[in-house]
């Protein structure tokens, strides 16, 4: 069975502005020991997703659509079977560490709590043992479990993050930009460990951020977001290598390859920004930036189509009626 | 470089006091001082990219600060047309050379429309002849047109891209001829980012101006910077035309950064990332300041070429290793 298996998604925030539509109907899935990485802007709706499986939006927010976690609905979970399955089936470690620990609280006692709410049965040693098991796993020296959050790095706090979402063994581990706030090195090394813990323990991940290049090397497969909607799926490898959408094709480009000579002095990208969700364009919603429009993309909404190896695309170029 | 280069900043020292708590104050105590630059050397010629890359922490935020006039050095010289900084007092300095931060949001006043934002650097300059004519050129110049249309908007009514043109501009309005950008695209969308470079390079080539771009991102420095400098814990550790440091680097450190640069069909889990974290100012090594990190002294080579007592001992100088590129290595 599909460990994750999310269909027709759609989230729309409630603003005093007026509904605003962060993700506008999408499907994804994530496989076991299988790594998902959902790429995309600020505000293209990854991040609402990350919290949409976890049911962590805030209040009065609709959504509809299914997230199944190992085929149970979480969107329609009495909220005792989602307190169970919130850290057990699935974890997620945030974007800024110093944030979401306890300042005032040792690091591993913070893990201790979080292993003591899905086993109540376990003792106080008992539970404290498994946190420095825990500590190390995560790379850092058991003695570092009594430490405060401030005695900590950044690169560090991470980690202990990443200890905590591991403390009930979930199933599924959401990344929603876990290194973006790192440096270059201290990032590389973070990857580095999640990746050894997926494979280590099976674990499906799903790993969100706007940096593609991270993607390019951590990922199976990969799924590109733009306003709300995924615009192209498929192995991350062929992606990279043969953008089939616009939108991918120039977002690839803003990451340049150290070392090849057309990217000297020639920065990639796209003129405009994304669009206000209030205001998505008709048509392909990416159609005002693309450098490859033609005539029917400001009229028809294109949905994903196939593309070779695996792959789909939302792009009319690909639309089998159309396709030249 | 025939002529003498636009900026020369010879042997910079930076240090920031040491924290210093009540009860150790009380008994004389004082922690160390931070040696935020210590020692460097740098060039930026007329019309020239240049980029300063290093991990945080490394000083190289301190010492782009400082050539501004940011920050007071604790020694050496900053040159610019051959004339040392601040002499005759820094207005007129700052008007030739204009700094760029990393966050646009925070550099725009927000209950200031654009127009007001761009002119302020000719107000506190007391340029008011023209001064509609030199805003809207400048808005222009950055990519806003047309300007007019901008000039009565607020910060918040504009993309992120658009408001680092906006902080472009306020720089470009006093026709400076250098301008020195902190991560001038860190904070911006990926897709946006390759329009604000390609905005500076044409900076470059339609008004001759120098660009000195710090940043950590050795990418960016491959795509627009003329020659790359890294720094390491308050020194440059290697400098020269980006082409040759960046394809063929000479110090360990230099090689490890771009080691962790992500690359298609690259081995996550075979390359080589340092460990540990970015080390303290407070307390810089003896010897090399990298050898306690270096990975050719972990793995011996240092000691097999009969190095290493150097690399724990002995500064190395930033010696040029073929033309025009410098390195601060023992084994290079």
């Amino acid at each position: 069975m599909t460990l994750l298996s999310v269909r027709d998604l759609e989230v729309e925030y409630a603003t005093q502005g007026g509904p605003v539509p962060a993700v506008r109907g999408v499907d994804l899935d994530v496989e076991a020991g299988e790594t998902m990485g959902l790429a995309g802007e600020s505000g293209c709706g990854k991040s609402t997703i990350a919290h949409a499986i976890l049911r962590l939006l805030p209040e009065g927010t609709r959504v509809s659509g299914e997230v199944l976690l190992e085929g149970e609905d979480v969107l329609t979970m009495s909220f005792g079977r989602l307190r169970a399955v919130r850290w057990g089936r699935a974890a997620i470690v945030f974007q800024g560490a110093m944030h979401s620990l306890n300042p005032v609280q040792r690091v591993g006692e913070q893990i201790a709590e979080a292993v003591r709410i899905h086993d109540a049965k376990v003792t106080d040693a008992e539970a404290g043992r498994r946190a420095g098991d825990l500590v190390e796993r995560v790379g850092l020296p058991a003695g570092r479990a009594r430490d405060y959050p401030h005695e900590l790095s950044g690169g560090q706090r991470q980690r202990i993050m990443i200890a905590m979402a591991l403390a009930c063994g979930p199933r599924l581990l959401i990344a929603d930009e876990p290194t973006t706030a790192l440096d270059v090195m201290v990032q590389a090394q973070v990857l580095t460990l999640l990746k050894s813990l997926q494979d280590e323990l099976k674990l499906g991940l799903l790993f969100i951020t706007h940096d593609l290049s991270v993607l390019r090397e951590l990922c199976d497969r990969l799924a590109v977001m733009y306003a709300g909607r995924v615009v192209e799926v498929g192995p991350a490898a062929s992606v990279f290598r043969e953008p089939a959408h616009p939108y991918t094709r120039a977002l690839a480009g803003a990451f340049p390859s150290i070392g090849d000579p057309d990217d000297r002095r020639s920065p990639g990208g796209l003129g405009g920004d994304p669009p206000d969700p209030q205001r998505v364009p008709a048509g392909c919603s990416f159609h005002p930036r693309c450098p490859a429009r033609f005539e029917p993309c400001d009229r028809v909404d294109p949905s994903l189509y196939p593309v070779e190896d695996g792959r789909r695309a939302a792009c009319l170029l690909h639309e089998p009626s159309l396709a030249k | 470089m025939s002529e003498a280069p636009l900026l020369q900043v010879h042997d910079l020292h930076v240090t920031f006091a040491g924290r210093q708590g009540l009860g150790a104050g009380l008994l004389g105590r004082r922690a160390a001082d931070a040696r935020a630059v210590d020692g460097v050397d740098l060039a930026v010629g007329e019309r020239e990219v240049v980029a300063l890359a290093g991990e945080s922490g490394c000083g190289k935020t301190t010492l782009a600060r400082t050539i501004m006039g940011l920050e007071r050095p604790r020694s050496g010289r900053i040159l610019f047309d051959g004339q040392p900084i601040g002499r005759d007092g820094l207005r007129a300095y700052r008007r030739k050379v204009q700094m760029v931060f990393q966050d646009p949001a925070g550099a725009l006043n927000p209950r200031q429309t654009i127009y007001e934002s761009v002119a302020e650097g000719l107000r506190v300059h007391g340029l008011h002849e023209g001064e509609e004519r030199r805003v809207a050129e400048a808005l222009a110049s950055a990519g806003l047109r047309p300007p007019e249309r901008f000039f009565l908007l607020y910060p918040h009514e504009l993309s992120g891209g658009q408001r680092q043109r906006v902080v472009i501009a306020g720089a470009l309005v006093l026709e400076p001829r250098m301008i020195v950008a902190d991560e001038p695209v860190s904070m911006l969308d990926a897709s946006v980012r390759g329009e604000i470079l390609s905005l500076l390079l044409r900076l470059r080539d339609e008004f001759g101006l120098a660009l000195l771009i710090v940043t950590h991102d050795l990418g960016l420095a491959w795509t627009v910077a003329d020659r790359v400098a890294v720094m390491y814990l308050g020194k440059i550790v290697e400098v020269g035309p980006t082409e040759e440091v960046l394809t063929r680097p000479r110090h360990p450190y230099t090689r490890a950064l771009l080691d962790v640069v992500p690359e298609s069909g690259g081995d996550l889990t075979g390359r080589k990332v340092l460990a540990g974290e970015p080390p303290d100012p407070t307390n810089i090594p003896p010897g090399c300041r990298f050898h306690p990190r270096c990975p050719e002294v972990a793995s011996g080579r240092a000691a097999a070429l009969g190095q290493e007592e150097r690399c724990r001992g002995e500064v190395p100088a930033l010696r040029e290793i073929v033309p025009g590129h410098f390195a601060a290595c023992h084994l290079a």
